[in-house]
């Protein structure tokens, strides 16, 4: 259910099995995400827009996909990958400017050790594999949850340049993001009230 | 009409069978329930996908255990890792079962075990393949008698 004017959310998909590619793909564009699949941590560091030095530096700002042609709402990714794994690839875009992008993590091996670890390094949440379609209707949340953050900082920033008249006007035009924001919301709880 | 209910009890009987015998798990029924109008050859697909991917494994398992030198038990576990992995995304229940035991001989460094369950995998492989063949060549035939494939639950 995709509301009128508002965007599709764009996943960005990491595995190294091209099978488990094509699961997710389909899954998420079940759910009517835009989808992005690649095989390996360097390309989605590459595709993110971010290189290897950017992640070093933690006083980057964040403004929100800065330096992205195409904008990434969600990063999810597989553990065991050779070269960089998914904790790795997580670990970076942490602390890289892109550090409020949620990050989840697939794995088809059931280590709490691995899990708690992966958590504490900031994913938002672990999946394991084969990976349902419910475990995906988590996703929706985290994404809307940054966007909508994304957008009120959008909002604050523009409201600190303006003089207080246009502020005025401006916070009567607010509401109905807000309310639109509440609905969405509201439309997703069903699952948590269980 | 009859040939149509002909052919989907066929289906319906052979797909039980293929669940009741181990050799699909409920994994495989989640890809069959994915396929609509936008993706309609998905299951194919998958399938064709992780039977190139079984091959390619397959010969490197077989590769790196023929090492008269030494075997590479690390390199051998990577690809059963892997397929151990392609098999329970597409619901390959005895493949799969098989890569657990396959791990085990790798940790332990067992040749001969390994061996056994390179032996044991591709047997499995096989199987599956021209049962899943099968599974599909039903599916064409239900279609081309202008039915519509039952979905299974």
């Amino acid at each position: 259910m995709v509301m009128a004017g508002e965007s599709q959310f764009h996943v960005l998909a990491v595995d190294d099995s091209i099978i488990d590619r094509k699961i997710i793909q389909t899954l998420l564009k079940t759910l009517s995400y835009q989808v992005t699949t690649v095989d390996s941590g360097a390309k989605a560091l590459e595709f993110l827009g971010l290189h290897q030095d950017d992640t070093t530096n933690p006083n980057t700002p964040s403004p929100p996909n800065n330096h992205q042609e195409v904008e990434v709402n969600l990063v999810i990714t597989d553990y065991c990958m050779p070269g960089m794994t998914g904790y790795d690839l997580l670990k970076k875009i942490k602390e890289s400017s892109l550090r409020n992008m949620p990050v989840v993590i697939m794995s088809s091996e059931n280590v709490p050790s691995r899990i708690t670890r992966c958590l504490e390094e900031g994913a938002e949440e672990f999946f394991l594999k084969p990976v349902r379609l419910s475990d995906l209707s988590k996703l929706r949340p985290l994404m809307l949850k940054t966007k909508l953050k994304d957008q009120n900082q959008k909002q604050e920033e523009k409201a600190a340049f303006q003089s207080p008249k246009l502020q005025q006007v401006e916070q009567k035009q607010q509401p109905s993001n807000d309310d639109k924001g509440k609905a969405i919301d509201e439309g997703l709880s069903p699952e948590k009230k269980n | 009409m009859d040939v149509v209910n002909q052919l989907q009890r066929q289906f319906l009987d052979y797909s039980a069978s293929l669940h009741r015998e181990g050799f699909l798990d409920d994994q495989f029924t989640q890809l069959q329930k994915l396929q609509d109008e936008n993706s309609p050859d998905f299951v194919v697909e998958v399938a064709s996908l992780f039977f190139e991917d079984c091959e390619k494994l397959i010969n490197n398992m077989a590769r790196a255990l023929e090492q008269q030198q030494g075997v590479d038990f690390k390199q051998v576990d990577a690809s059963v890792h892997q397929l151990k992995g392609s098999s329970s995304s597409i619901g390959a229940m005895r493949v799969k079962n098989v890569c657990i035991a396959f791990r085990s001989f790798c940790e332990a460094q067992n040749r001969e075990g390994c061996l056994r369950c390179l032996q044991q995998v591709t047997q499995e492989y096989s199987l599956l393949k021209n049962k899943l063949q099968t599974l599909f060549r039903l599916e064409q035939q239900i279609l081309a008698a202008g039915g519509s494939v039952p979905t299974i639950e």
